[in-house]
């Protein structure tokens, strides 16, 4: 069974990110970039269906700019077999990096697509259920557990009101959400061994997709900020304020 | 035309966050609701004011909100409308993007605030940013925040209802079972009142020393990643970036230290508190009110505080 896990290059989720003067954007120039954390998660599913004999070959994609080759190297290192990168500047929408994976998907023919439920910079959480809608393929969205087994996937979501169990038929797509493993660090032996490993770069004209935005940002703003509080000395002095000041119990 | 809004439902009960959805959908044009599920879902969905029309697919494909059959079902809808709407909970975000792939159509996830008919406000960076895009799609298909939008009233309505099919096609998954977290309390999403608890909690045993206090203020229960994470309470409880959103009346946050992707989910709750030993946790940073010390002697001391406020 082959496995594809399209991972995205994104600002470190430690780092806060600042709105850019000029209001078109967020700055990311000189700011640390790391692997989208649910893709960290989705390929380490993958990597351990590889080491239960399950999969076979595990391959890392991404669409992205020249350095998303670091995020892919990485992913290499925890133990992916080999990489794609789909390169382009422009900033890609989940459609059209669902439409790239869809011609990737039509070369590499994957059982599964592992992918995260969401990127932590623009928060769509779309493009694993678009992907799925293109190729008209089972989803199982949110998932904190996976079984596969004649060719099924067992799949647990994470919903509002707790947790769902469904079957996908095979080939199918998943998204991973954070209960679903802790991903390892990539040992320094296995930095060294990714290097070597092949990563294959790609237009997205090759695969015959265009991916213009349908989405304009008209502009990009800082929230309004809430105003300075206050420390209360007591138990009773907040539960006084909360009743008489705040007016809220 | 019409707004075609996705009424998502759990063991027969609308989601408060679906009237939400209803509200921000009236202010693109008519409202006609989509939902599943057996005939008193529809007719609750029917009495809602703001609903002109009811469309119900029945029948098993359409059963547990399954994302393909559904997500065909909308497809086929779309014609007749200009925006598709749910609310952004796990269902709205597992069907809508689907359908929206299906009509070649980019969605746009987590509305805050819809400018017109083109022109959306919505949070990007855990909160960090507001972005106001433009779609250039011939049909939107949009996801809002219940906590940006008022609830429309369940009652008041009485809108015909017309049976849907849903495509034939072939059954992609299938549904094996479902756990819901069993709580008396009320919904997260539409809590007046939060009570939340952190790592600060220790273990799950003295996590339920939430319960008196959420208790006393007729409160629900939620909980950082880092307390789901290590087992103290149910995924569910989670609030933050890729948690729950919320923006309740009142916010307590307990043993919580105010990571970005938490205060994500909570920072715009009317009044925040914090209880906490560390007074530069960055939770203090957005509280109302702040109280600094150890949670397990602050508790009680609320607790007591309250009763004798009556
Ligand atoms: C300030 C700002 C300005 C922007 N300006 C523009 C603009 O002008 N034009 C424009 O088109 N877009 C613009 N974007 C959007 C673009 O940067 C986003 O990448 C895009 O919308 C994807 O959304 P997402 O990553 O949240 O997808 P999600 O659907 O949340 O991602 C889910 C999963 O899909 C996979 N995935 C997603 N993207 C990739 C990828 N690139 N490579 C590999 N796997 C991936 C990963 O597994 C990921 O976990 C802008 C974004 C911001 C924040
Ligand atoms: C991709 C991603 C997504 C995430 N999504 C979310 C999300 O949706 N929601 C979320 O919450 N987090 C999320 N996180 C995690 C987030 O970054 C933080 O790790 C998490 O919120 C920390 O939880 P905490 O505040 O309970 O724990 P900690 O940061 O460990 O804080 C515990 C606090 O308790 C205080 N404390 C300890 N003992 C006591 C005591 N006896 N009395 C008083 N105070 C005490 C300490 O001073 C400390 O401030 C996400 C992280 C990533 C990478």
């Amino acid at each position: 069974m082959k496995v594809l896990v399209p991972v995205k290059r994104v600002i470190d989720f430690n780092i806060k990110p600042r709105v850019k003067a000029d209001g078109t954007g967020v700055e990311t120039a000189g700011v640390k970039m790391s692997m989208n954390p649910f893709d960290e998660i989705a390929v380490e599913e993958a990597v351990r269906l590889k080491e239960k004999g399950i999969a076979t070959e595990v391959v890392a994609v991404s669409v992205g700019v020249q350095q998303a080759q670091d995020t892919l190297r990485t992913a290499m290192a925890m133990g992916a077999d080999r990489a794609i990168l789909v390169l382009t500047d422009v900033a890609v929408e989940p459609l059209g990096v669902a439409k790239i994976l869809r011609a990737l998907v039509a070369k590499e023919s994957p059982d599964l697509v592992l992918l995260g439920k969401q990127a932590i910079d623009d928060d769509m959480n779309a493009t694993g259920q678009m992907l799925a809608g293109l190729l008209g393929w089972a989803q199982g969205t949110f998932a904190s557990r996976i079984e596969i087994a004649d060719g099924k996937a067992t799949v647990t979501r994470e919903i509002d009101g707790g947790l769902e169990t469904l079957t996908l038929t095979l080939p199918a797509i998943v998204t991973a959400d954070l209960r679903l493993n802790e991903p390892r660090y990539a040992s320094l032996p296995n930095i060294m061994k990714a290097r070597k490993k092949p990563l294959e770069t790609i237009a997205p004209a090759d695969l015959g997709v265009d991916v213009t935005p349908r989405l304009t940002i008209v502009s990009v703003a800082e929230p309004p900020a809430r105003q300075q509080g206050i420390t209360v000395e007591s138990a009773a002095d907040l539960v006084a304020r909360l009743r008489n000041e705040a007016k809220v119990i | 035309m019409a707004v075609l809004v996705f009424l998502d439902h759990e063991s027969g009960i609308i989601r408060q966050a679906s009237r939400s959805a209803v509200t921000a959908a009236r202010a693109l044009g008519e409202v006609h609701a989509l939902v599943t599920g057996d005939a008193s879902v529809a007719e609750a969905a029917a009495r809602i004011d703001g609903v002109a029309k009811v469309l119900r697919a029945a029948g098993a494909a359409a059963a547990h909100e399954l994302a393909e059959p559904l997500a065909a079902v909308i497809a086929d809808l779309a014609p007749a409308y200009t925006h598709i709407v749910a609310a952004s909970g796990a269902s709205g975000k597992n069907v809508l993007p689907r359908a929206a792939a299906l009509l070649d159509v980019q969605p746009i996830p987590d509305v805050v605030s819809i400018v017109d008919a083109d022109n959306f406000v919505r949070p990007i960076y855990a909160g960090s940013a507001l972005a106001t895009v433009r779609s250039s799609d011939a049909k939107k298909v949009l996801t809002v925040r219940a906590s940006s939008f008022d609830p429309a009233p369940a009652e008041g309505g009485a809108a015909p209802i017309e049976q849907v099919t849903v495509p034939d096609g072939p059954a992609l998954s299938a549904f094996v079972s479902i756990a819901l977290s069993q709580s008396e309390r009320p919904e997260l999403e539409s809590a007046r009142v939060i009570v939340s608890g952190g790592r600060g909690m220790q273990n799950e045993e003295n996590f339920k020393l939430l319960n008196p206090l959420a208790d006393r203020l007729g409160a629900a229960i939620g909980a950082s990643r880092a307390a789901v994470d290590a087992g103290f309470v149910p995924n569910d409880y989670q609030v933050g970036q890729t948690g729950k959103i919320v923006a309740p009346e009142l916010y307590i946050a307990v043993g919580i230290s105010g990571a970005i992707q938490h205060l994500a989910g909570m920072k715009d709750s009317k009044i925040i508190v914090a209880i906490n030993k560390d007074p530069e946790a960055p939770i203090f940073q957005v509280a109302d009110y702040g109280l600094v010390g150890d949670l397990f002697d602050i508790l009680p001391q609320v607790e007591a505080a309250l009763d004798k406020a009556g």
